[in-house]
């Protein structure tokens, strides 16, 4: 029989289950992949190019347009690296808050993951409860910042505003609903019998390669890696809550999604411990050449107000240097690249997109396989095209 | 502790190569030169003690009137085992290039791909060079301190004709594309 002809043809970039305008160009032989290769940039805003012209605080908001997906993660990136760059004192009233609304993130961008991925190998009821869950999550970014998406809540220093009242008892609701919720998407896939044989055995990567593909996150872990940088390098304030970190063991679209879902558990976990211990005190530091004096203060005080005017219209000038951060986003590592010339902007300013690197590793999983197979696999290495474009 | 370790190893293995050696905020900053980037790279992944298995990020910046080599690239490396993180540099200036990490770790491609794209820094040996965000025939590079922030070249047009005479890197004075 001769051989049959390579096929080319593009998956995207308008279509539904590539997450975004993500195109990849298959080579295929009958429905067999051969070859893969993902093509972005259809996105791409200039976001660190646009940086280098605001200043550190007007740069912030446009951390969240990149995984807008996790706002709260790339606003903590951003606002950690300059904080490292500063040496600045976070008091710790923002930083309880900040492991809160950053696990509460991790959930919200974990439930888009898990409601779309599903959707996209045919369990459609999934979605819209994944959104239902997600929407009481969504409600406490516009609690706590005004906006539902877009928060850019995290500052320099510490927070925006102060907590409403009432936020222990909103974030408690949610504690208390989360378990049996989980428990009711495991009921629906975890044994579901088109689920196992749609994901177990697909996509498989092995631990030295996903390493070498520079994987993170929850997409190393499923690889049997037991690396977090909550728990390896702790930042914030995550070193003083107990929880486990998930792994994998075959490193397949079912390992990975085992992980995220026990990893929704465990933010769970680090929230509970967290929103019981908030302490009082000041949501943002005290230094007044980085943060905005109270109000009442500058009212009453000529000095205070000196310094409302010069931070309004000139910001801050962290030292010359640069610097690498990088924390646990849902995504995997997000690392912000800050190199600071001494003025009110930044000089260069570089994300490490997990989104980025990790579809990169996408033709390893797929090739030898079906088409139909690159659907489960997009969906599981958990993409966010703002991200990878920037 | 681990970071002096570190710092005792490459000073011990590669005194003459390294240009500059800093703890800054903790990190370990190490310069060195463009040719010597997959030696000690090689030696930073595989060295027993060591085991910098990961590489995070590879990034640049443009220093343009500031330095006197023009553009740094900068890579990031993370050992999973030490839980440490290392920033290696390298300068170099237009039209010089770098050795690819690409046969190191295969997530090199696309980072460096993005730098390329980005700031016109060559790869030699890069299996596929070539631009990843901007359009393929884009030109300039973006992230270069005298490519202008507000300038757009308007890529779609209804006139033909409009679009093969049309010059696409107007705020250049020579036009030399």
């Amino acid at each position: 029989m001769a051989k049959p002809e390579t096929m080319t043809i593009n998956m995207g970039p308008q279509h539904p289950a590539t997450h975004g305008v993500l195109r990849i160009e298959l080579d295929l032989e009958g429905e067999t992949i051969i070859d893969a290769r993902p093509i972005i940039g259809y996105l791409h805003t200039g976001i660190e190019k646009n940086m280098e012209a605001k200043t550190y605080t007007q740069a912030l908001t446009m951390t969240d347009r990149m995984d807008y997906l996790a706002p709260m993660s790339n606003n903590l990136v951003y606002v950690g690296a300059i904080e490292k760059l500063m040496e600045v004192e976070v008091p710790p009233r923002a930083e309880y808050v900040r492991v809160i609304m950053t696990e509460l993130t991790r959930l919200a961008s974990h439930l888009v993951w898990l409601g779309t991925h599903a959707i996209d190998i045919g369990a459609m009821s999934m979605l819209l409860y994944c959104f239902r869950e997600r929407e009481k999550i969504v409600q406490m970014y516009e609690f706590v910042s005004g906006v539902r998406m877009m928060s850019s809540y995290f500052r320099v220093g510490g927070l925006a505003q102060d907590i409403p009242p009432g936020f222990d008892k909103r974030v408690k609701d949610i504690l208390g609903t989360f378990p049996a919720k989980i428990a009711e998407y495991e009921g629906l896939l975890t044994n579901n019998r088109i689920w196992r044989n749609r994901t177990i055995g697909v996509g498989t990567i092995s631990a030295e390669a996903a390493i070498d593909a520079g994987l993170s996150g929850p997409n190393l872990r499923g690889s049997g890696v037991a690396w977090d940088i909550r728990k390896s390098n702790p930042y914030s304030y995550y070193d003083r809550f107990e929880f486990d970190i998930p792994t994998g063991k075959n490193g397949d679209v079912y390992d990975r999604y085992k992980v995220r879902l026990e990893e929704m558990r465990q933010s769970l976990r680090i929230i509970g411990q967290a929103v019981g211990g908030i302490p009082e005190g000041p949501y943002i530091t005290t230094d007044r050449k980085i943060a905005l004096p109270p109000k009442n203060e500058v009212l009453q005080g000529m000095e205070q107000l000196i310094h409302q005017f010069k931070i309004v219209v000139h910001g801050f000038t962290p030292p010359k240097g640069d610097v690498y951060f990088a924390i646990e986003s849902p995504k995997g590592e997000i690392g912000c690249y800050l190199v600071s010339d001494g003025t009110k902007k930044p000089y260069r300013v570089h994300f490490r997109p997990p989104s980025f690197v990790n579809i990169s590793a996408l033709p390893k999983l797929v090739i030898g396989r079906m088409v139909a197979d690159v659907i489960a696999c997009i969906g599981s290495i958990d993409i966010v095209l703002g991200e990878i474009d920037r | 502790m681990m970071t002096s370790i570190v710092e005792e190893k490459l000073r011990k293995e590669y005194s003459d190569k390294i240009l500059d050696i800093s703890t800054f905020r903790g990190d370990l900053n190490v310069v060195i030169k463009p040719g010597d980037v997959i030696e000690i790279c090689r030696f930073l992944k595989t060295e027993p003690d060591l085991k910098f298995n990961f590489l995070s990020c590879i990034t640049a910046a443009d220093y343009l009137g500031k330095r006197e080599i023009r553009f740094e690239v900068v890579y990031i490396l993370f050992s999973i085992p030490n839980r440490k993180r290392i920033i290696l540099k390298t300068r170099v200036n237009e039209g010089e290039e770098i050795p690819t990490l690409a046969s190191l770790w295969r997530t090199a491609d696309w980072q460096e791909r993005e730098v390329f794209d980005m700031f016109g820094i060559r790869f030699a040996g890069h299996p596929n060079l070539k631009r990843i965000l901007m359009d393929d025939d884009w030109v300039g590079y973006p992230q270069r301190k005298d490519f202008p922030l507000t300038y757009e070249v308007p890529h779609f047009s209804h006139n033909k004709g409009e679009i093969d005479t049309r010059d696409k890197a107007p705020w250049r004075g020579d036009n030399d594309g």
